[in-house]
């Protein structure tokens, strides 16, 4: 068969991925997005024109050499696209469902510019999908062993991609967590409708295969310290990600049926309260009830479409702005939309009322209207005076951003952070001012998104080759 | 995985466990606390570190089987494991020569207060412990707070044993009679430790409760610890648990430990039910 020309690649439309159907879906955890046949994989990866100087590789936080992978799907050879997958990314599975794509590789592709950028994300997805289920995960070659041993603390995104890399380069790599079950937001933030926990666990197991130890319930900090984690390791990564929820310091916020949407998510993925009374952790039940979401982020949306699942009558995403400035992908709110998510925006928050018992039973909503832009950029909101509404509702997720985690920062008092708690790291090696100890993801920029942190990890993974190597240069 | 070594009810309900976890041991100052499950699809619960045994590389854990993960835990038995035990949380008791400290242990609470009175004690405070149980059988720890205290009264809500009253009348009896107290650390259920700081606060005694919110993660994460201080959001698990008395909100914390009742009574009941079931196989295979 002939080559295909770039005109005929360009002429095939782009693919999407076959979903659930918003009525059932919104009932059941399943699996939202069902991924591609292979038939469409192929065709799919047959848009791609392989340019010669691919700016999709740069938009990618963790470098995945995606035209090779793409070409590769292309000629029906999913399992070696696999492997060129996880050369860079230790959780391609994953990545392929959660990454921002459309801010990332997608975003600088060039067919981006005439019309529908390849979906980078998608095929990314069913390669590793294909690998997982037709040939089990396969393991890279790892490169022989150096003996040094590197400790890497918290098992979420930053630090398994940081221990993806280390172990390939031949270290000695343990992970510390201070859950009960390894993988971080991965596993207590996305729920299951975006992430099937099988899969972050599958991922998670192909790390221990390559020799990455992983030790749960261990918190660094109160159980050993950085310091005494020093005197047995060569290097330290910490990567303990987002702390503490921000709430909005509003009356009533005490009230219960007042949740974090960490507190929130948490009891639905981690404890599975969704199959309470079969699973021992509760949760203030939603059915028939009506829920509202403060926040206009990813989180947001994962928790009120929860909302949604758990069985609630009306869920409710209240926002300062408009959906224009809101930061979660416009896939989330797209599906937030067809599942039956009402979207109060423009709409601060007053006031949390509740009955005698200390039970939420409404909030009071300001109305806003946008004013001139703030120095975001973005058209700041502004109150339209008497403009004041109650609605009545029995939950509220409060999903505006977190702080960061204290518990290193007041055991190691010699670590410098900023005012907010951030550990101050150096941006090309993730270095912190404590010598052999590197920081990344949440706990080094506040709360960001997965694929940002394993970057992070991939960049500190890389410094930290290097100074095991030679610490006396550094 | 923690292993029992040792496990003997002290009182109806209310059971001591010694667990293997050495590292634990020597890391843990009074105060702490750890999360355990007791099974796959487990709570994560916190429970306070009652001591350890650096040399035997064991934490003692003193549990009442109230709901559903401690009834299930007073269920097992030395050489029985726990699958998921975390610890040690939480900021350590702050310990100074205060002068006179009273620590004050109601039910089970006397097991929290128990480390703690410890190490006033060896930090030089004249120590005087009050331990309140509803009658006899629920006071618990006697011998241990005697010998780490300078006074012990015990007192019953019944009358039949010790001091006939609540462990406040006990208080306000010694103040009346002209002790000087300097500190008191109070712990137990949550009406008895708002009573104390009634009690102390028109007498300018500092003191210090030890709050047992609900938790989730334990570690800073979830926000589910919420209490308000002096007016403030904090976060028990890693801002405490230990606080100022005089500047807890009560009320907002009495309701939020109830924002789960219905769904612990049909936890509890679901969990009795799986228990007569195994009971009646067992009585099948004979």
């Amino acid at each position: 068969m002939a080559e295909m020309t770039n005109k005929e690649r360009m002429s095939i439309k782009r693919h999407h991925m076959l979903e659930q159907d918003p009525n059932v879906r919104n009932k059941n955890f399943e699996e939202v997005n069902l991924g591609y046949t292979q038939e469409i994989a192929i065709e799919e990866a047959n848009r791609c024109i392989q340019c010669k100087n691919p700016l999709c590789i740069t938009g990618c936080p963790v470098s995945i050499n995606i035209p090779k992978f793409i070409k590769l799907i292309s000629e029906g050879n999913h399992k070696e696209a696999a492997a060129v997958l996880k050369i860079d990314n230790a959780l391609p599975a994953v990545c392929g469902r959660v990454c921002p794509q459309e801010e990332q590789c997608e975003k600088v592709c060039i067919l981006a510019k005439k019309g529908d950028p390849v979906a980078i994300g998608n095929l990314e997805r069913w390669a590793a999908d294909w690998e997982r289920k037709n040939i089990g995960l396969q393991i890279p070659e790892l490169k022989p062993k150096t003996g040094k041993k590197i400790a890497i603390v918290g098992g979420g995104p930053a630090g398994l991609s940081c221990a993806g890399d280390l172990i390939q380069m031949g270290h000695e790599v343990t992970v510390f967590e201070a859950l009960h079950s390894v993988g971080g937001v991965l596993i207590y933030g996305i729920p299951e409708f975006r992430l099937p926990k099988e899969i972050v666990h599958i991922e998670i197991e192909g790390l221990a295969k390559m020799g990455v130890e992983f030790v749960t319930n261990y918190v660094v900090g109160l159980i050993e310290t950085i310091d005494e984690l020093l005197e047995r390791f060569d290097a330290i990564f910490i990567g303990v990600g987002a702390g503490l929820p921000y709430f909005m310091n509003i009356p009533g916020e005490h009230l219960n049926g007042v949740y974090s949407s960490n507190e929130f998510l948490t009891r639905v993925n981690l404890m599975k309260a969704y199959k309470f009374p079969e699973t021992d952790t509760p949760m203030f039940d939603v059915k028939n009830k009506v829920v509202a979401v403060f926040g206009g982020g990813n989180t947001a949306m994962d928790a009120v479409r929860t909302s949604l699942r758990l069985g609630a009558k009306r869920a409710m995403i209240v926002y300062r702005r408009t959906e224009a400035e809101m930061p979660a992908r416009i896939e989330e709110i797209k599906h937030a939309k067809e599942e039956g998510v009402e979207f109060y925006l423009l709409a601060a928050p007053l006031e949390f009322l509740g009955d005698e018992q200390g039970w939420l039973r409404a909030m009071k909503l300001q109305k806003m209207e946008l004013g001139e832009p703030d120095a975001s950029g973005r058209r700041r909101p502004v109150p339209i005076e008497g403009a004041v509404e109650e609605i009545s509702i029995e939950t509220a997720v409060v999903a505006i951003g977190n702080g960061s985690n204290p518990i290193i920062n007041q055991t190691t008092p010699d670590l410098n952070v900023n005012k907010w708690g951030n550990i101050l790291v150096d941006n090309n090696t993730m270095k912190t001012n404590k010598k052999g100890v590197f920081a990344g993801g949440d706990i080094v920029t506040g709360g960001a998104t997965v694929i940002l942190a394993m970057g992070a990890g991939r960049t500190a993974a890389k410094a930290i080759d290097e100074f095991v190597k030679n610490p006396d240069t550094w | 995985m923690n292993k029992i070594l040792e496990a003997k009810f002290l009182a109806p309900d209310i059971k001591l466990f010694k667990i293997e976890a050495p590292k634990i041991a020597t890391k843990r100052k009074p105060g702490q606390f750890i999360i355990l499950r007791v099974h796959q699809d487990g709570e994560r619960i916190p429970l306070t570190i009652a001591d350890s045994d650096i040399k035997q590389g064991t934490i003692t854990i003193i549990v009442q089987g109230i709901g559903n993960t401690t009834k299930h835990l007073n269920t097992l038995k030395a050489g029985d494991f726990i699958p998921d035990l975390v610890g040690p949380l939480g900021k350590p008791s702050h310990i100074e020569n205060f002068g006179c400290a009273v620590s004050i242990g109601g039910g089970v609470g006397t097991a929290i207060a128990y480390p703690t009175a410890k190490a006033l004690k060896e930090a030089g405070n004249y120590v005087i412990s009050i331990i309140g149980g509803r009658s006899k059988e629920f006071v618990i720890l006697e011998d241990e707070m005697s010998a780490t205290s300078d006074e012990c009264y015990p007192t019953t809500d019944d009358g039949s044993y010790g001091f006939h009253g609540f462990v406040t009348q006990k208080l306000q009896q010694l103040i009346d009679e002209g002790k000087k107290i300097d500190f008191v650390l109070a712990i137990g259920p949550i009406p008895m430790m708002e009573a104390v700081a009634k009690v102390t606060k028109p007498n300018n005694i500092k003191t210090v409760v030890s709050l047992n919110p609900i938790m989730v993660d334990g570690t800073g994460m979830c926000g589910g610890c919420r209490a308000i201080v002096g007016g403030k959001t904090q976060f028990v698990c890693v801002d405490g648990p230990e606080f100022d008395a005089h500047e807890v909100d009560f009320k907002v914390l009495t309701n939020r430990n109830k924002m789960y009742l219905t769904q612990e009574k049909t936890s509890l009941e679901s969990h009795i039910c799986k228990l007569e079931k195994m009971y009646d196989k067992e009585k099948t295979n004979g």
